[in-house]
């Protein structure tokens, strides 16, 4: 049975009425033994930019995997736009899935199929389009994302930077209202990763909520209207990047002072 | 020892139990929209239609070799005319379906293996999810579906192409037309011996895809695992095939006793 959102929490209300588009509602999840994510309540709004920061298995890519209904939490309730995605199942929550996009750390294009039949999927998949339509809007999408001439290649011959971008374009073939994107810079190149970067701030700037993962500050500050710091699996900081280096937590401030991606 | 014996049986009942609760799903959502039929016809052609030279290959020489043999034991009985009935006997009710299943087992059942779980290692299946696609309809429902239309048909051919290898190797031997190879051939053979033994490969090619969908779903460890997973569906389906393989023609003795 579908939960209620606490009454008291702004994600009862539709995001698309400047209501927090997403809500983690004391959501706890283990591995094993191994608490990933423990009471997490987080509430995004809708039309920001949110960078979830932390080191390395702190539970950053399974809190949106949490988002979009691809794990569910052992406690607690995750809710999109104010419907309780850990208690929908089948057509429900794949209504649910086509308001947001997400775009995989290693971009998971399938590659079987072209860089523009990946892009073109998901509106095969989700709308009744003609053919014609479909071949446009997935090339329109792919232009977005400076691959305009690489629709009939296969994944396996771009490169890495390449592949992120025809994975964003995927992910926003449908024109979601929540962009769900895990490190987006991971193994690119300083350039590559700042184009990356501007196209998320350019999808923000049209009004799409994006949640980005990240441990690359540079690209948080960046992006991010706020951002927040998991740690073993609790959010231990909160706030805008100023707010975050000004953190009481000795490894917020020190999180926030280094540079490098990872 | 006993114990540890004991402890592997259950583990090994518990897979099966947990594949055939798979397959079960899988048999329950091919009749729920959406069909997925361009995503099934697909499959039907990679299955069935790329295995065709495979398979009639494979049954020609097999008809070549139980031609061979079956000369070998009937002549010294003096029953070289029986040689087309014995050959189309034992092709028909058991060489040919079993044959077909355990080569597509190895042809198919390791590139089903192989795919979905390359696909899972690489996070594919969770891209399927994110984008609104039932993951396990779209790749497991599909391929099965396609291994349990593919199998008879291609047992069909095997059966075919058998039976022309063994008149090709009968009348290089002794000359016996055509018409009368068919002839003695069919003499002996019905509906009875057909039906049955042939449609008893779509359980081979549900365990086939089921398998190797299965194992697909479960692959952990990178592309180590996809490589044991191909390995594994290959073994894992064949032996299903060889031990169902007792239980159907029981089961076809059972209903259809002339054929016992």
């Amino acid at each position: 049975m579908e939960a209620v959102a606490p009454a008291e929490t702004p994600a009862n209300a539709d995001a698309r009425n400047g209501q927090p588009a997403i809500l983690l509602d004391h959501v706890t999840k283990k591995f094993g033994d191994r608490k990933v994510l423990d009471d997490v309540t987080l509430d995004i709004r809708g039309g920001t930019a949110f960078c979830l920061l932390g080191r390395s298995g702190t539970g950053k890519s399974v809190t949106l995997k949490h988002i979009i209904g691809l794990m569910r939490p052992d406690r607690g309730h995750v809710f999109v736009h104010g419907r309780d995605v850990t208690a929908l199942e089948g057509p429900d929550l794949a209504a649910v899935r086509r308001t947001m996009g997400f775009l995989f750390q290693n971009a998971a294009l399938f590659d079987s199929i072209s860089v523009g039949e990946n892009v073109a999927f998901p509106l095969r998949r989700h709308t009744d389009w003609p053919e014609e339509r479909i071949r446009e809007v997935a090339k329109a999408k792919l232009a977005n994302v400076g691959l305009e001439n690489d629709y009939d290649k296969m994944p396996a011959d771009l490169s890495g930077g390449m592949r992120k971008r025809a994975g964003l374009a995927r992910a926003m073939a449908l024109d979601p209202d929540i962009l769900l994107v895990d490190e987006p810079s991971a193994g690119l190149d300083p350039i590559t990763s700042e184009e990356i970067d501007q196209l998320l701030v350019g999808l923000k700037e049209k009004g799409t909520t994006l949640v980005v993962v990240t441990h690359d500050i540079p690209s948080a500050r960046h992006i991010g209207d706020e951002l927040a710091m998991l740690h073993e699996g609790r959010v231990i900081a909160r706030g805008t990047a100023e707010e975050l280096e000004r953190s009481e937590h000795e490894l917020v401030r020190a999180f926030m002072q280094s540079h490098g991606s990872g | 020892m006993t114990e540890r014996l004991g402890a592997a049986i259950l583990m090994a009942l518990a897979w099966v139990g947990e594949v055939s609760l798979f397959g079960l799903r899988a048999l329950k959502e091919a009749f729920r929209p959406p069909y997925e039929m361009a995503e099934t016809a697909r499959h039907l052609f990679e299955i069935g239609w790329r295995s065709v030279p495979l398979i009639a290959t494979s049954g020609f020489a097999i008809g070549v070799v139980l031609s061979m043999h079956t000369r070998a034991s009937l002549e010294r009985f003096g029953a070289e005319a029986m040689i087309p009935a014995g050959l189309a006997i034992a092709l028909i009710r058991e060489t040919g379906p079993l044959v077909t299943g355990l080569l597509l087992s190895g042809r198919v059942g390791a590139g089903i293996g192989a795919e979905i779980g390359a696909m899972k290692v690489t996070e594919q299946i969770d891209a399927l999810e994110a984008v609104a696609v039932d993951s396990f309809k779209f790749l497991a429902v599909t391929r099965i579906l396609a291994c349990i239309i593919a199998l008879p048909l291609l047992t069909t051919m095997m059966d075919f192409c058998g039976i022309i290898g063994g008149f090709l190797a009968e009348t290089t031997i002794s000359g016996m037309s055509w018409e009368l190879y068919f002839r003695r051939a069919f003499s002996h053979i019905d509906f009875d011996d057909f039906i049955p033994s042939t449609l008893k490969t779509m359980v081979f090619g549900m365990i086939i895809g089921t398998v190797a969908s299965y194992l697909g779903f479960t692959t952990t460890q990178g592309t180590e695992g996809v490589g044991r997973t191909s390995t594994r569906s290959v073994v894992y389906a064949s032996i299903l095939i060889i031990m169902s393989n007792v239980v159907l023609v029981k089961l076809i003795f059972f209903f259809f006793p002339e054929n016992a």
